[in-house]
């Protein structure tokens, strides 16, 4: 990878990108609050089961949009995004993921004007904005996986700190240990995402929809998701 | 082992449905029956074809390839089942067995498919691949119940990918991977320490205009799709818990009216 892509997409996987990532967990909030995470070990568990299921699903379509835009094939987003639904049961995950899209389409509207933020209509899902954003700042579907996937598991880990009172370093430490993981995942969307959208990853993660709906009842909480 | 079976049903001119065609290779063995326990939708309806799936011999183990298709004419109604649960158990060297099941319910037809759990014994490896293609106002009721070892076991590895589809759109895509070689599969984002899980999918015309609500059942969900569908995800410490609740659930959203009592298991 070129330099200057470098800085690219260390820009975009920047948690302090202005497009709203801070105030979700990912799931992490109702996790901790079911008792399910409550240590470092058990963090890196969940971290490791988000990786390879909501997170490998997000890599490869962040992949496939990426891939999409700059062969100049924008019409693929609508398939993307019915193909996305389909593999997100949970109505509180797919309102979170559109949500989590718009932001990041108009923080990117403004940080790198293109004509694809248009496109993308007004309720995108997260990942295939993300898709879009690294094409637009000259990225690859290798480096839109692996963006997605990091944002899989460092919203969850910084919650953690939050949430539990967690060492900051010992949470550090897991995501480093997650490294071998993530890269895994990102090589395998960008392989997949290379052939029909119907058959990228569709990886289920029960809990953390079960996670999403109760979530979504609660009146009062630290995190949006 | 490899064995094929093929079931079609055809909408016949007095309005019932009729059996057009049932093809079986042991151990998948498919055989005509009578109505057998709580029946949603159809409610012991003389006019619906019933049909169980019995498998001839254990298994499957290790090695064994099977491959069901099941084609429900347009305008008919199937009632499929099991005779027994499923054992998956490993092969002699560590191979894959595999299930493909291929479904289409064609043009307001209704499918209700209502298999036994199955048990993932130590050491298998198994994948079961289900397609469903709907037809335009098909119904579809489908639930799976996957039990991770026999008691006090630890289970094997197991993927089940389930794909739905209605009138060529994607309504439904999901896989899940449990077991030793699915990373982070017992964790609490996946499905933690539950050793019982399952699913219910409805898909039925009528929620076009107004799809169920969401709703949480304890260790459930009752999760609407973007679509007239409903997925029903629960997950459980044991089989009767989880059987339970996937019951409670399917006479919430789709009723099982008629029915005798339920067959003693």
């Amino acid at each position: 990878m070129a330099a200057e892509t470098l800085a690219a997409l260390l820009l975009l996987a920047d948690g302090r990108l202005p497009a709203g990532g801070h105030a979700h967990s990912g799931g992490l909030e109702p996790t901790v609050a079911a008792g399910g995470v409550h240590d470092i070990a058990s963090l890196e568990e969940f971290l490791r089961g988000r990786a390879t299921t909501s997170g490998a699903v997000a890599a490869a379509f962040a992949a496939a949009a990426c891939a999409a835009l700059t062969a100049g094939d924008t019409g693929r987003f609508a398939v993307l995004d019915a193909e996305l639904d389909a593999r997100t049961p949970s109505p509180a995950l797919r309102a979170t993921s559109r949500k989590l899209g718009r932001q990041l389409q108009r923080a990117m509207r403004a940080i790198r004007p293109h004509p694809c933020w248009a496109e993308l209509g007004s309720r995108p899902h997260h990942p295939v904005v993300l898709g879009a954003a690294a094409a637009v700042s000259g990225l690859s579907p290798s480096a839109a996986a692996l963006a997605a996937v990091h944002d899989a598991v460092a919203g969850p880990a910084t919650a953690a700190v939050r949430l539990l009172g967690l060492d900051p370093f010992a949470t550090h430490a897991v995501l480093a240990r997650l490294g071998p993981l993530l890269d895994d995942v990102a090589a395998d969307a960008t392989r997949r995402a290379a052939g029909s959208p119907a058959d990228l990853p569709a990886s289920a993660a029960p809990l953390l929809d079960l996670a999403a709906e109760r979530h979504a009842t609660w009146e009062v909480r630290l995190f949006a998701s | 082992m490899r064995a094929r079976a093929t079931l079609a049903t055809a909408l016949a001119a007095d309005g019932r449905t009729r059996v057009a065609t049932l093809h079986s290779q042991a151990p998948l063995t498919l055989r005509l029956t009578h109505p057998k326990g709580p029946e949603p939708w159809t409610g012991h309806d003389a006019g619906a074809a019933r049909v169980c799936v019995a498998a001839s011999a254990a298994g499957p183990i290790g090695g064994d390839d099977y491959d069901l298709t099941v084609d429900v004419g347009a305008g008919s109604t199937l009632v499929l089942r099991d005779i027994s649960a499923t054992l998956l158990l490993p092969g002699p060297h560590g191979e894959l067995s595999r299930l493909r099941t291929t479904v289409q319910v064609g043009a307001g037809a209704t499918l209700v498919w209502l298999p036994e759990p199955v048990i993932a014994a130590h050491g298998c490896r198994h994948r079961s691949d289900i397609r469903v293609e709907l037809g335009t106002g098909a119904r579809l009721i489908l639930s799976e119940q996957l039990l991770l070892g026999r008691h006090g076991e630890q289970p094997g590895s197991v993927v089940q990918h389930l794909r739905v589809r209605l009138a060529g759109r994607p309504l439904l895509n999901q896989q899940l991977a449990v077991g030793p070689g699915a990373a982070g599969w017992d964790g609490s984002a996946v499905i933690g320490d539950r050793r019982a899980i399952g699913s219910l999918v409805v898909v039925d015309p009528g929620w076009t205009e107004h799809p169920p609500e969401p709703a949480l059942l304890g260790d459930a969900a009752v999760l609407p799709l973007a679509g007239p569908a409903v997925l029903v995800s629960a997950l459980a410490p044991d089989a009767l818990t989880l059987r339970r609740c996937l019951d409670t659930a399917l006479a919430r959203l789709a009723g099982t009216h008629g029915h005798r009592q339920p067959a003693a298991r």
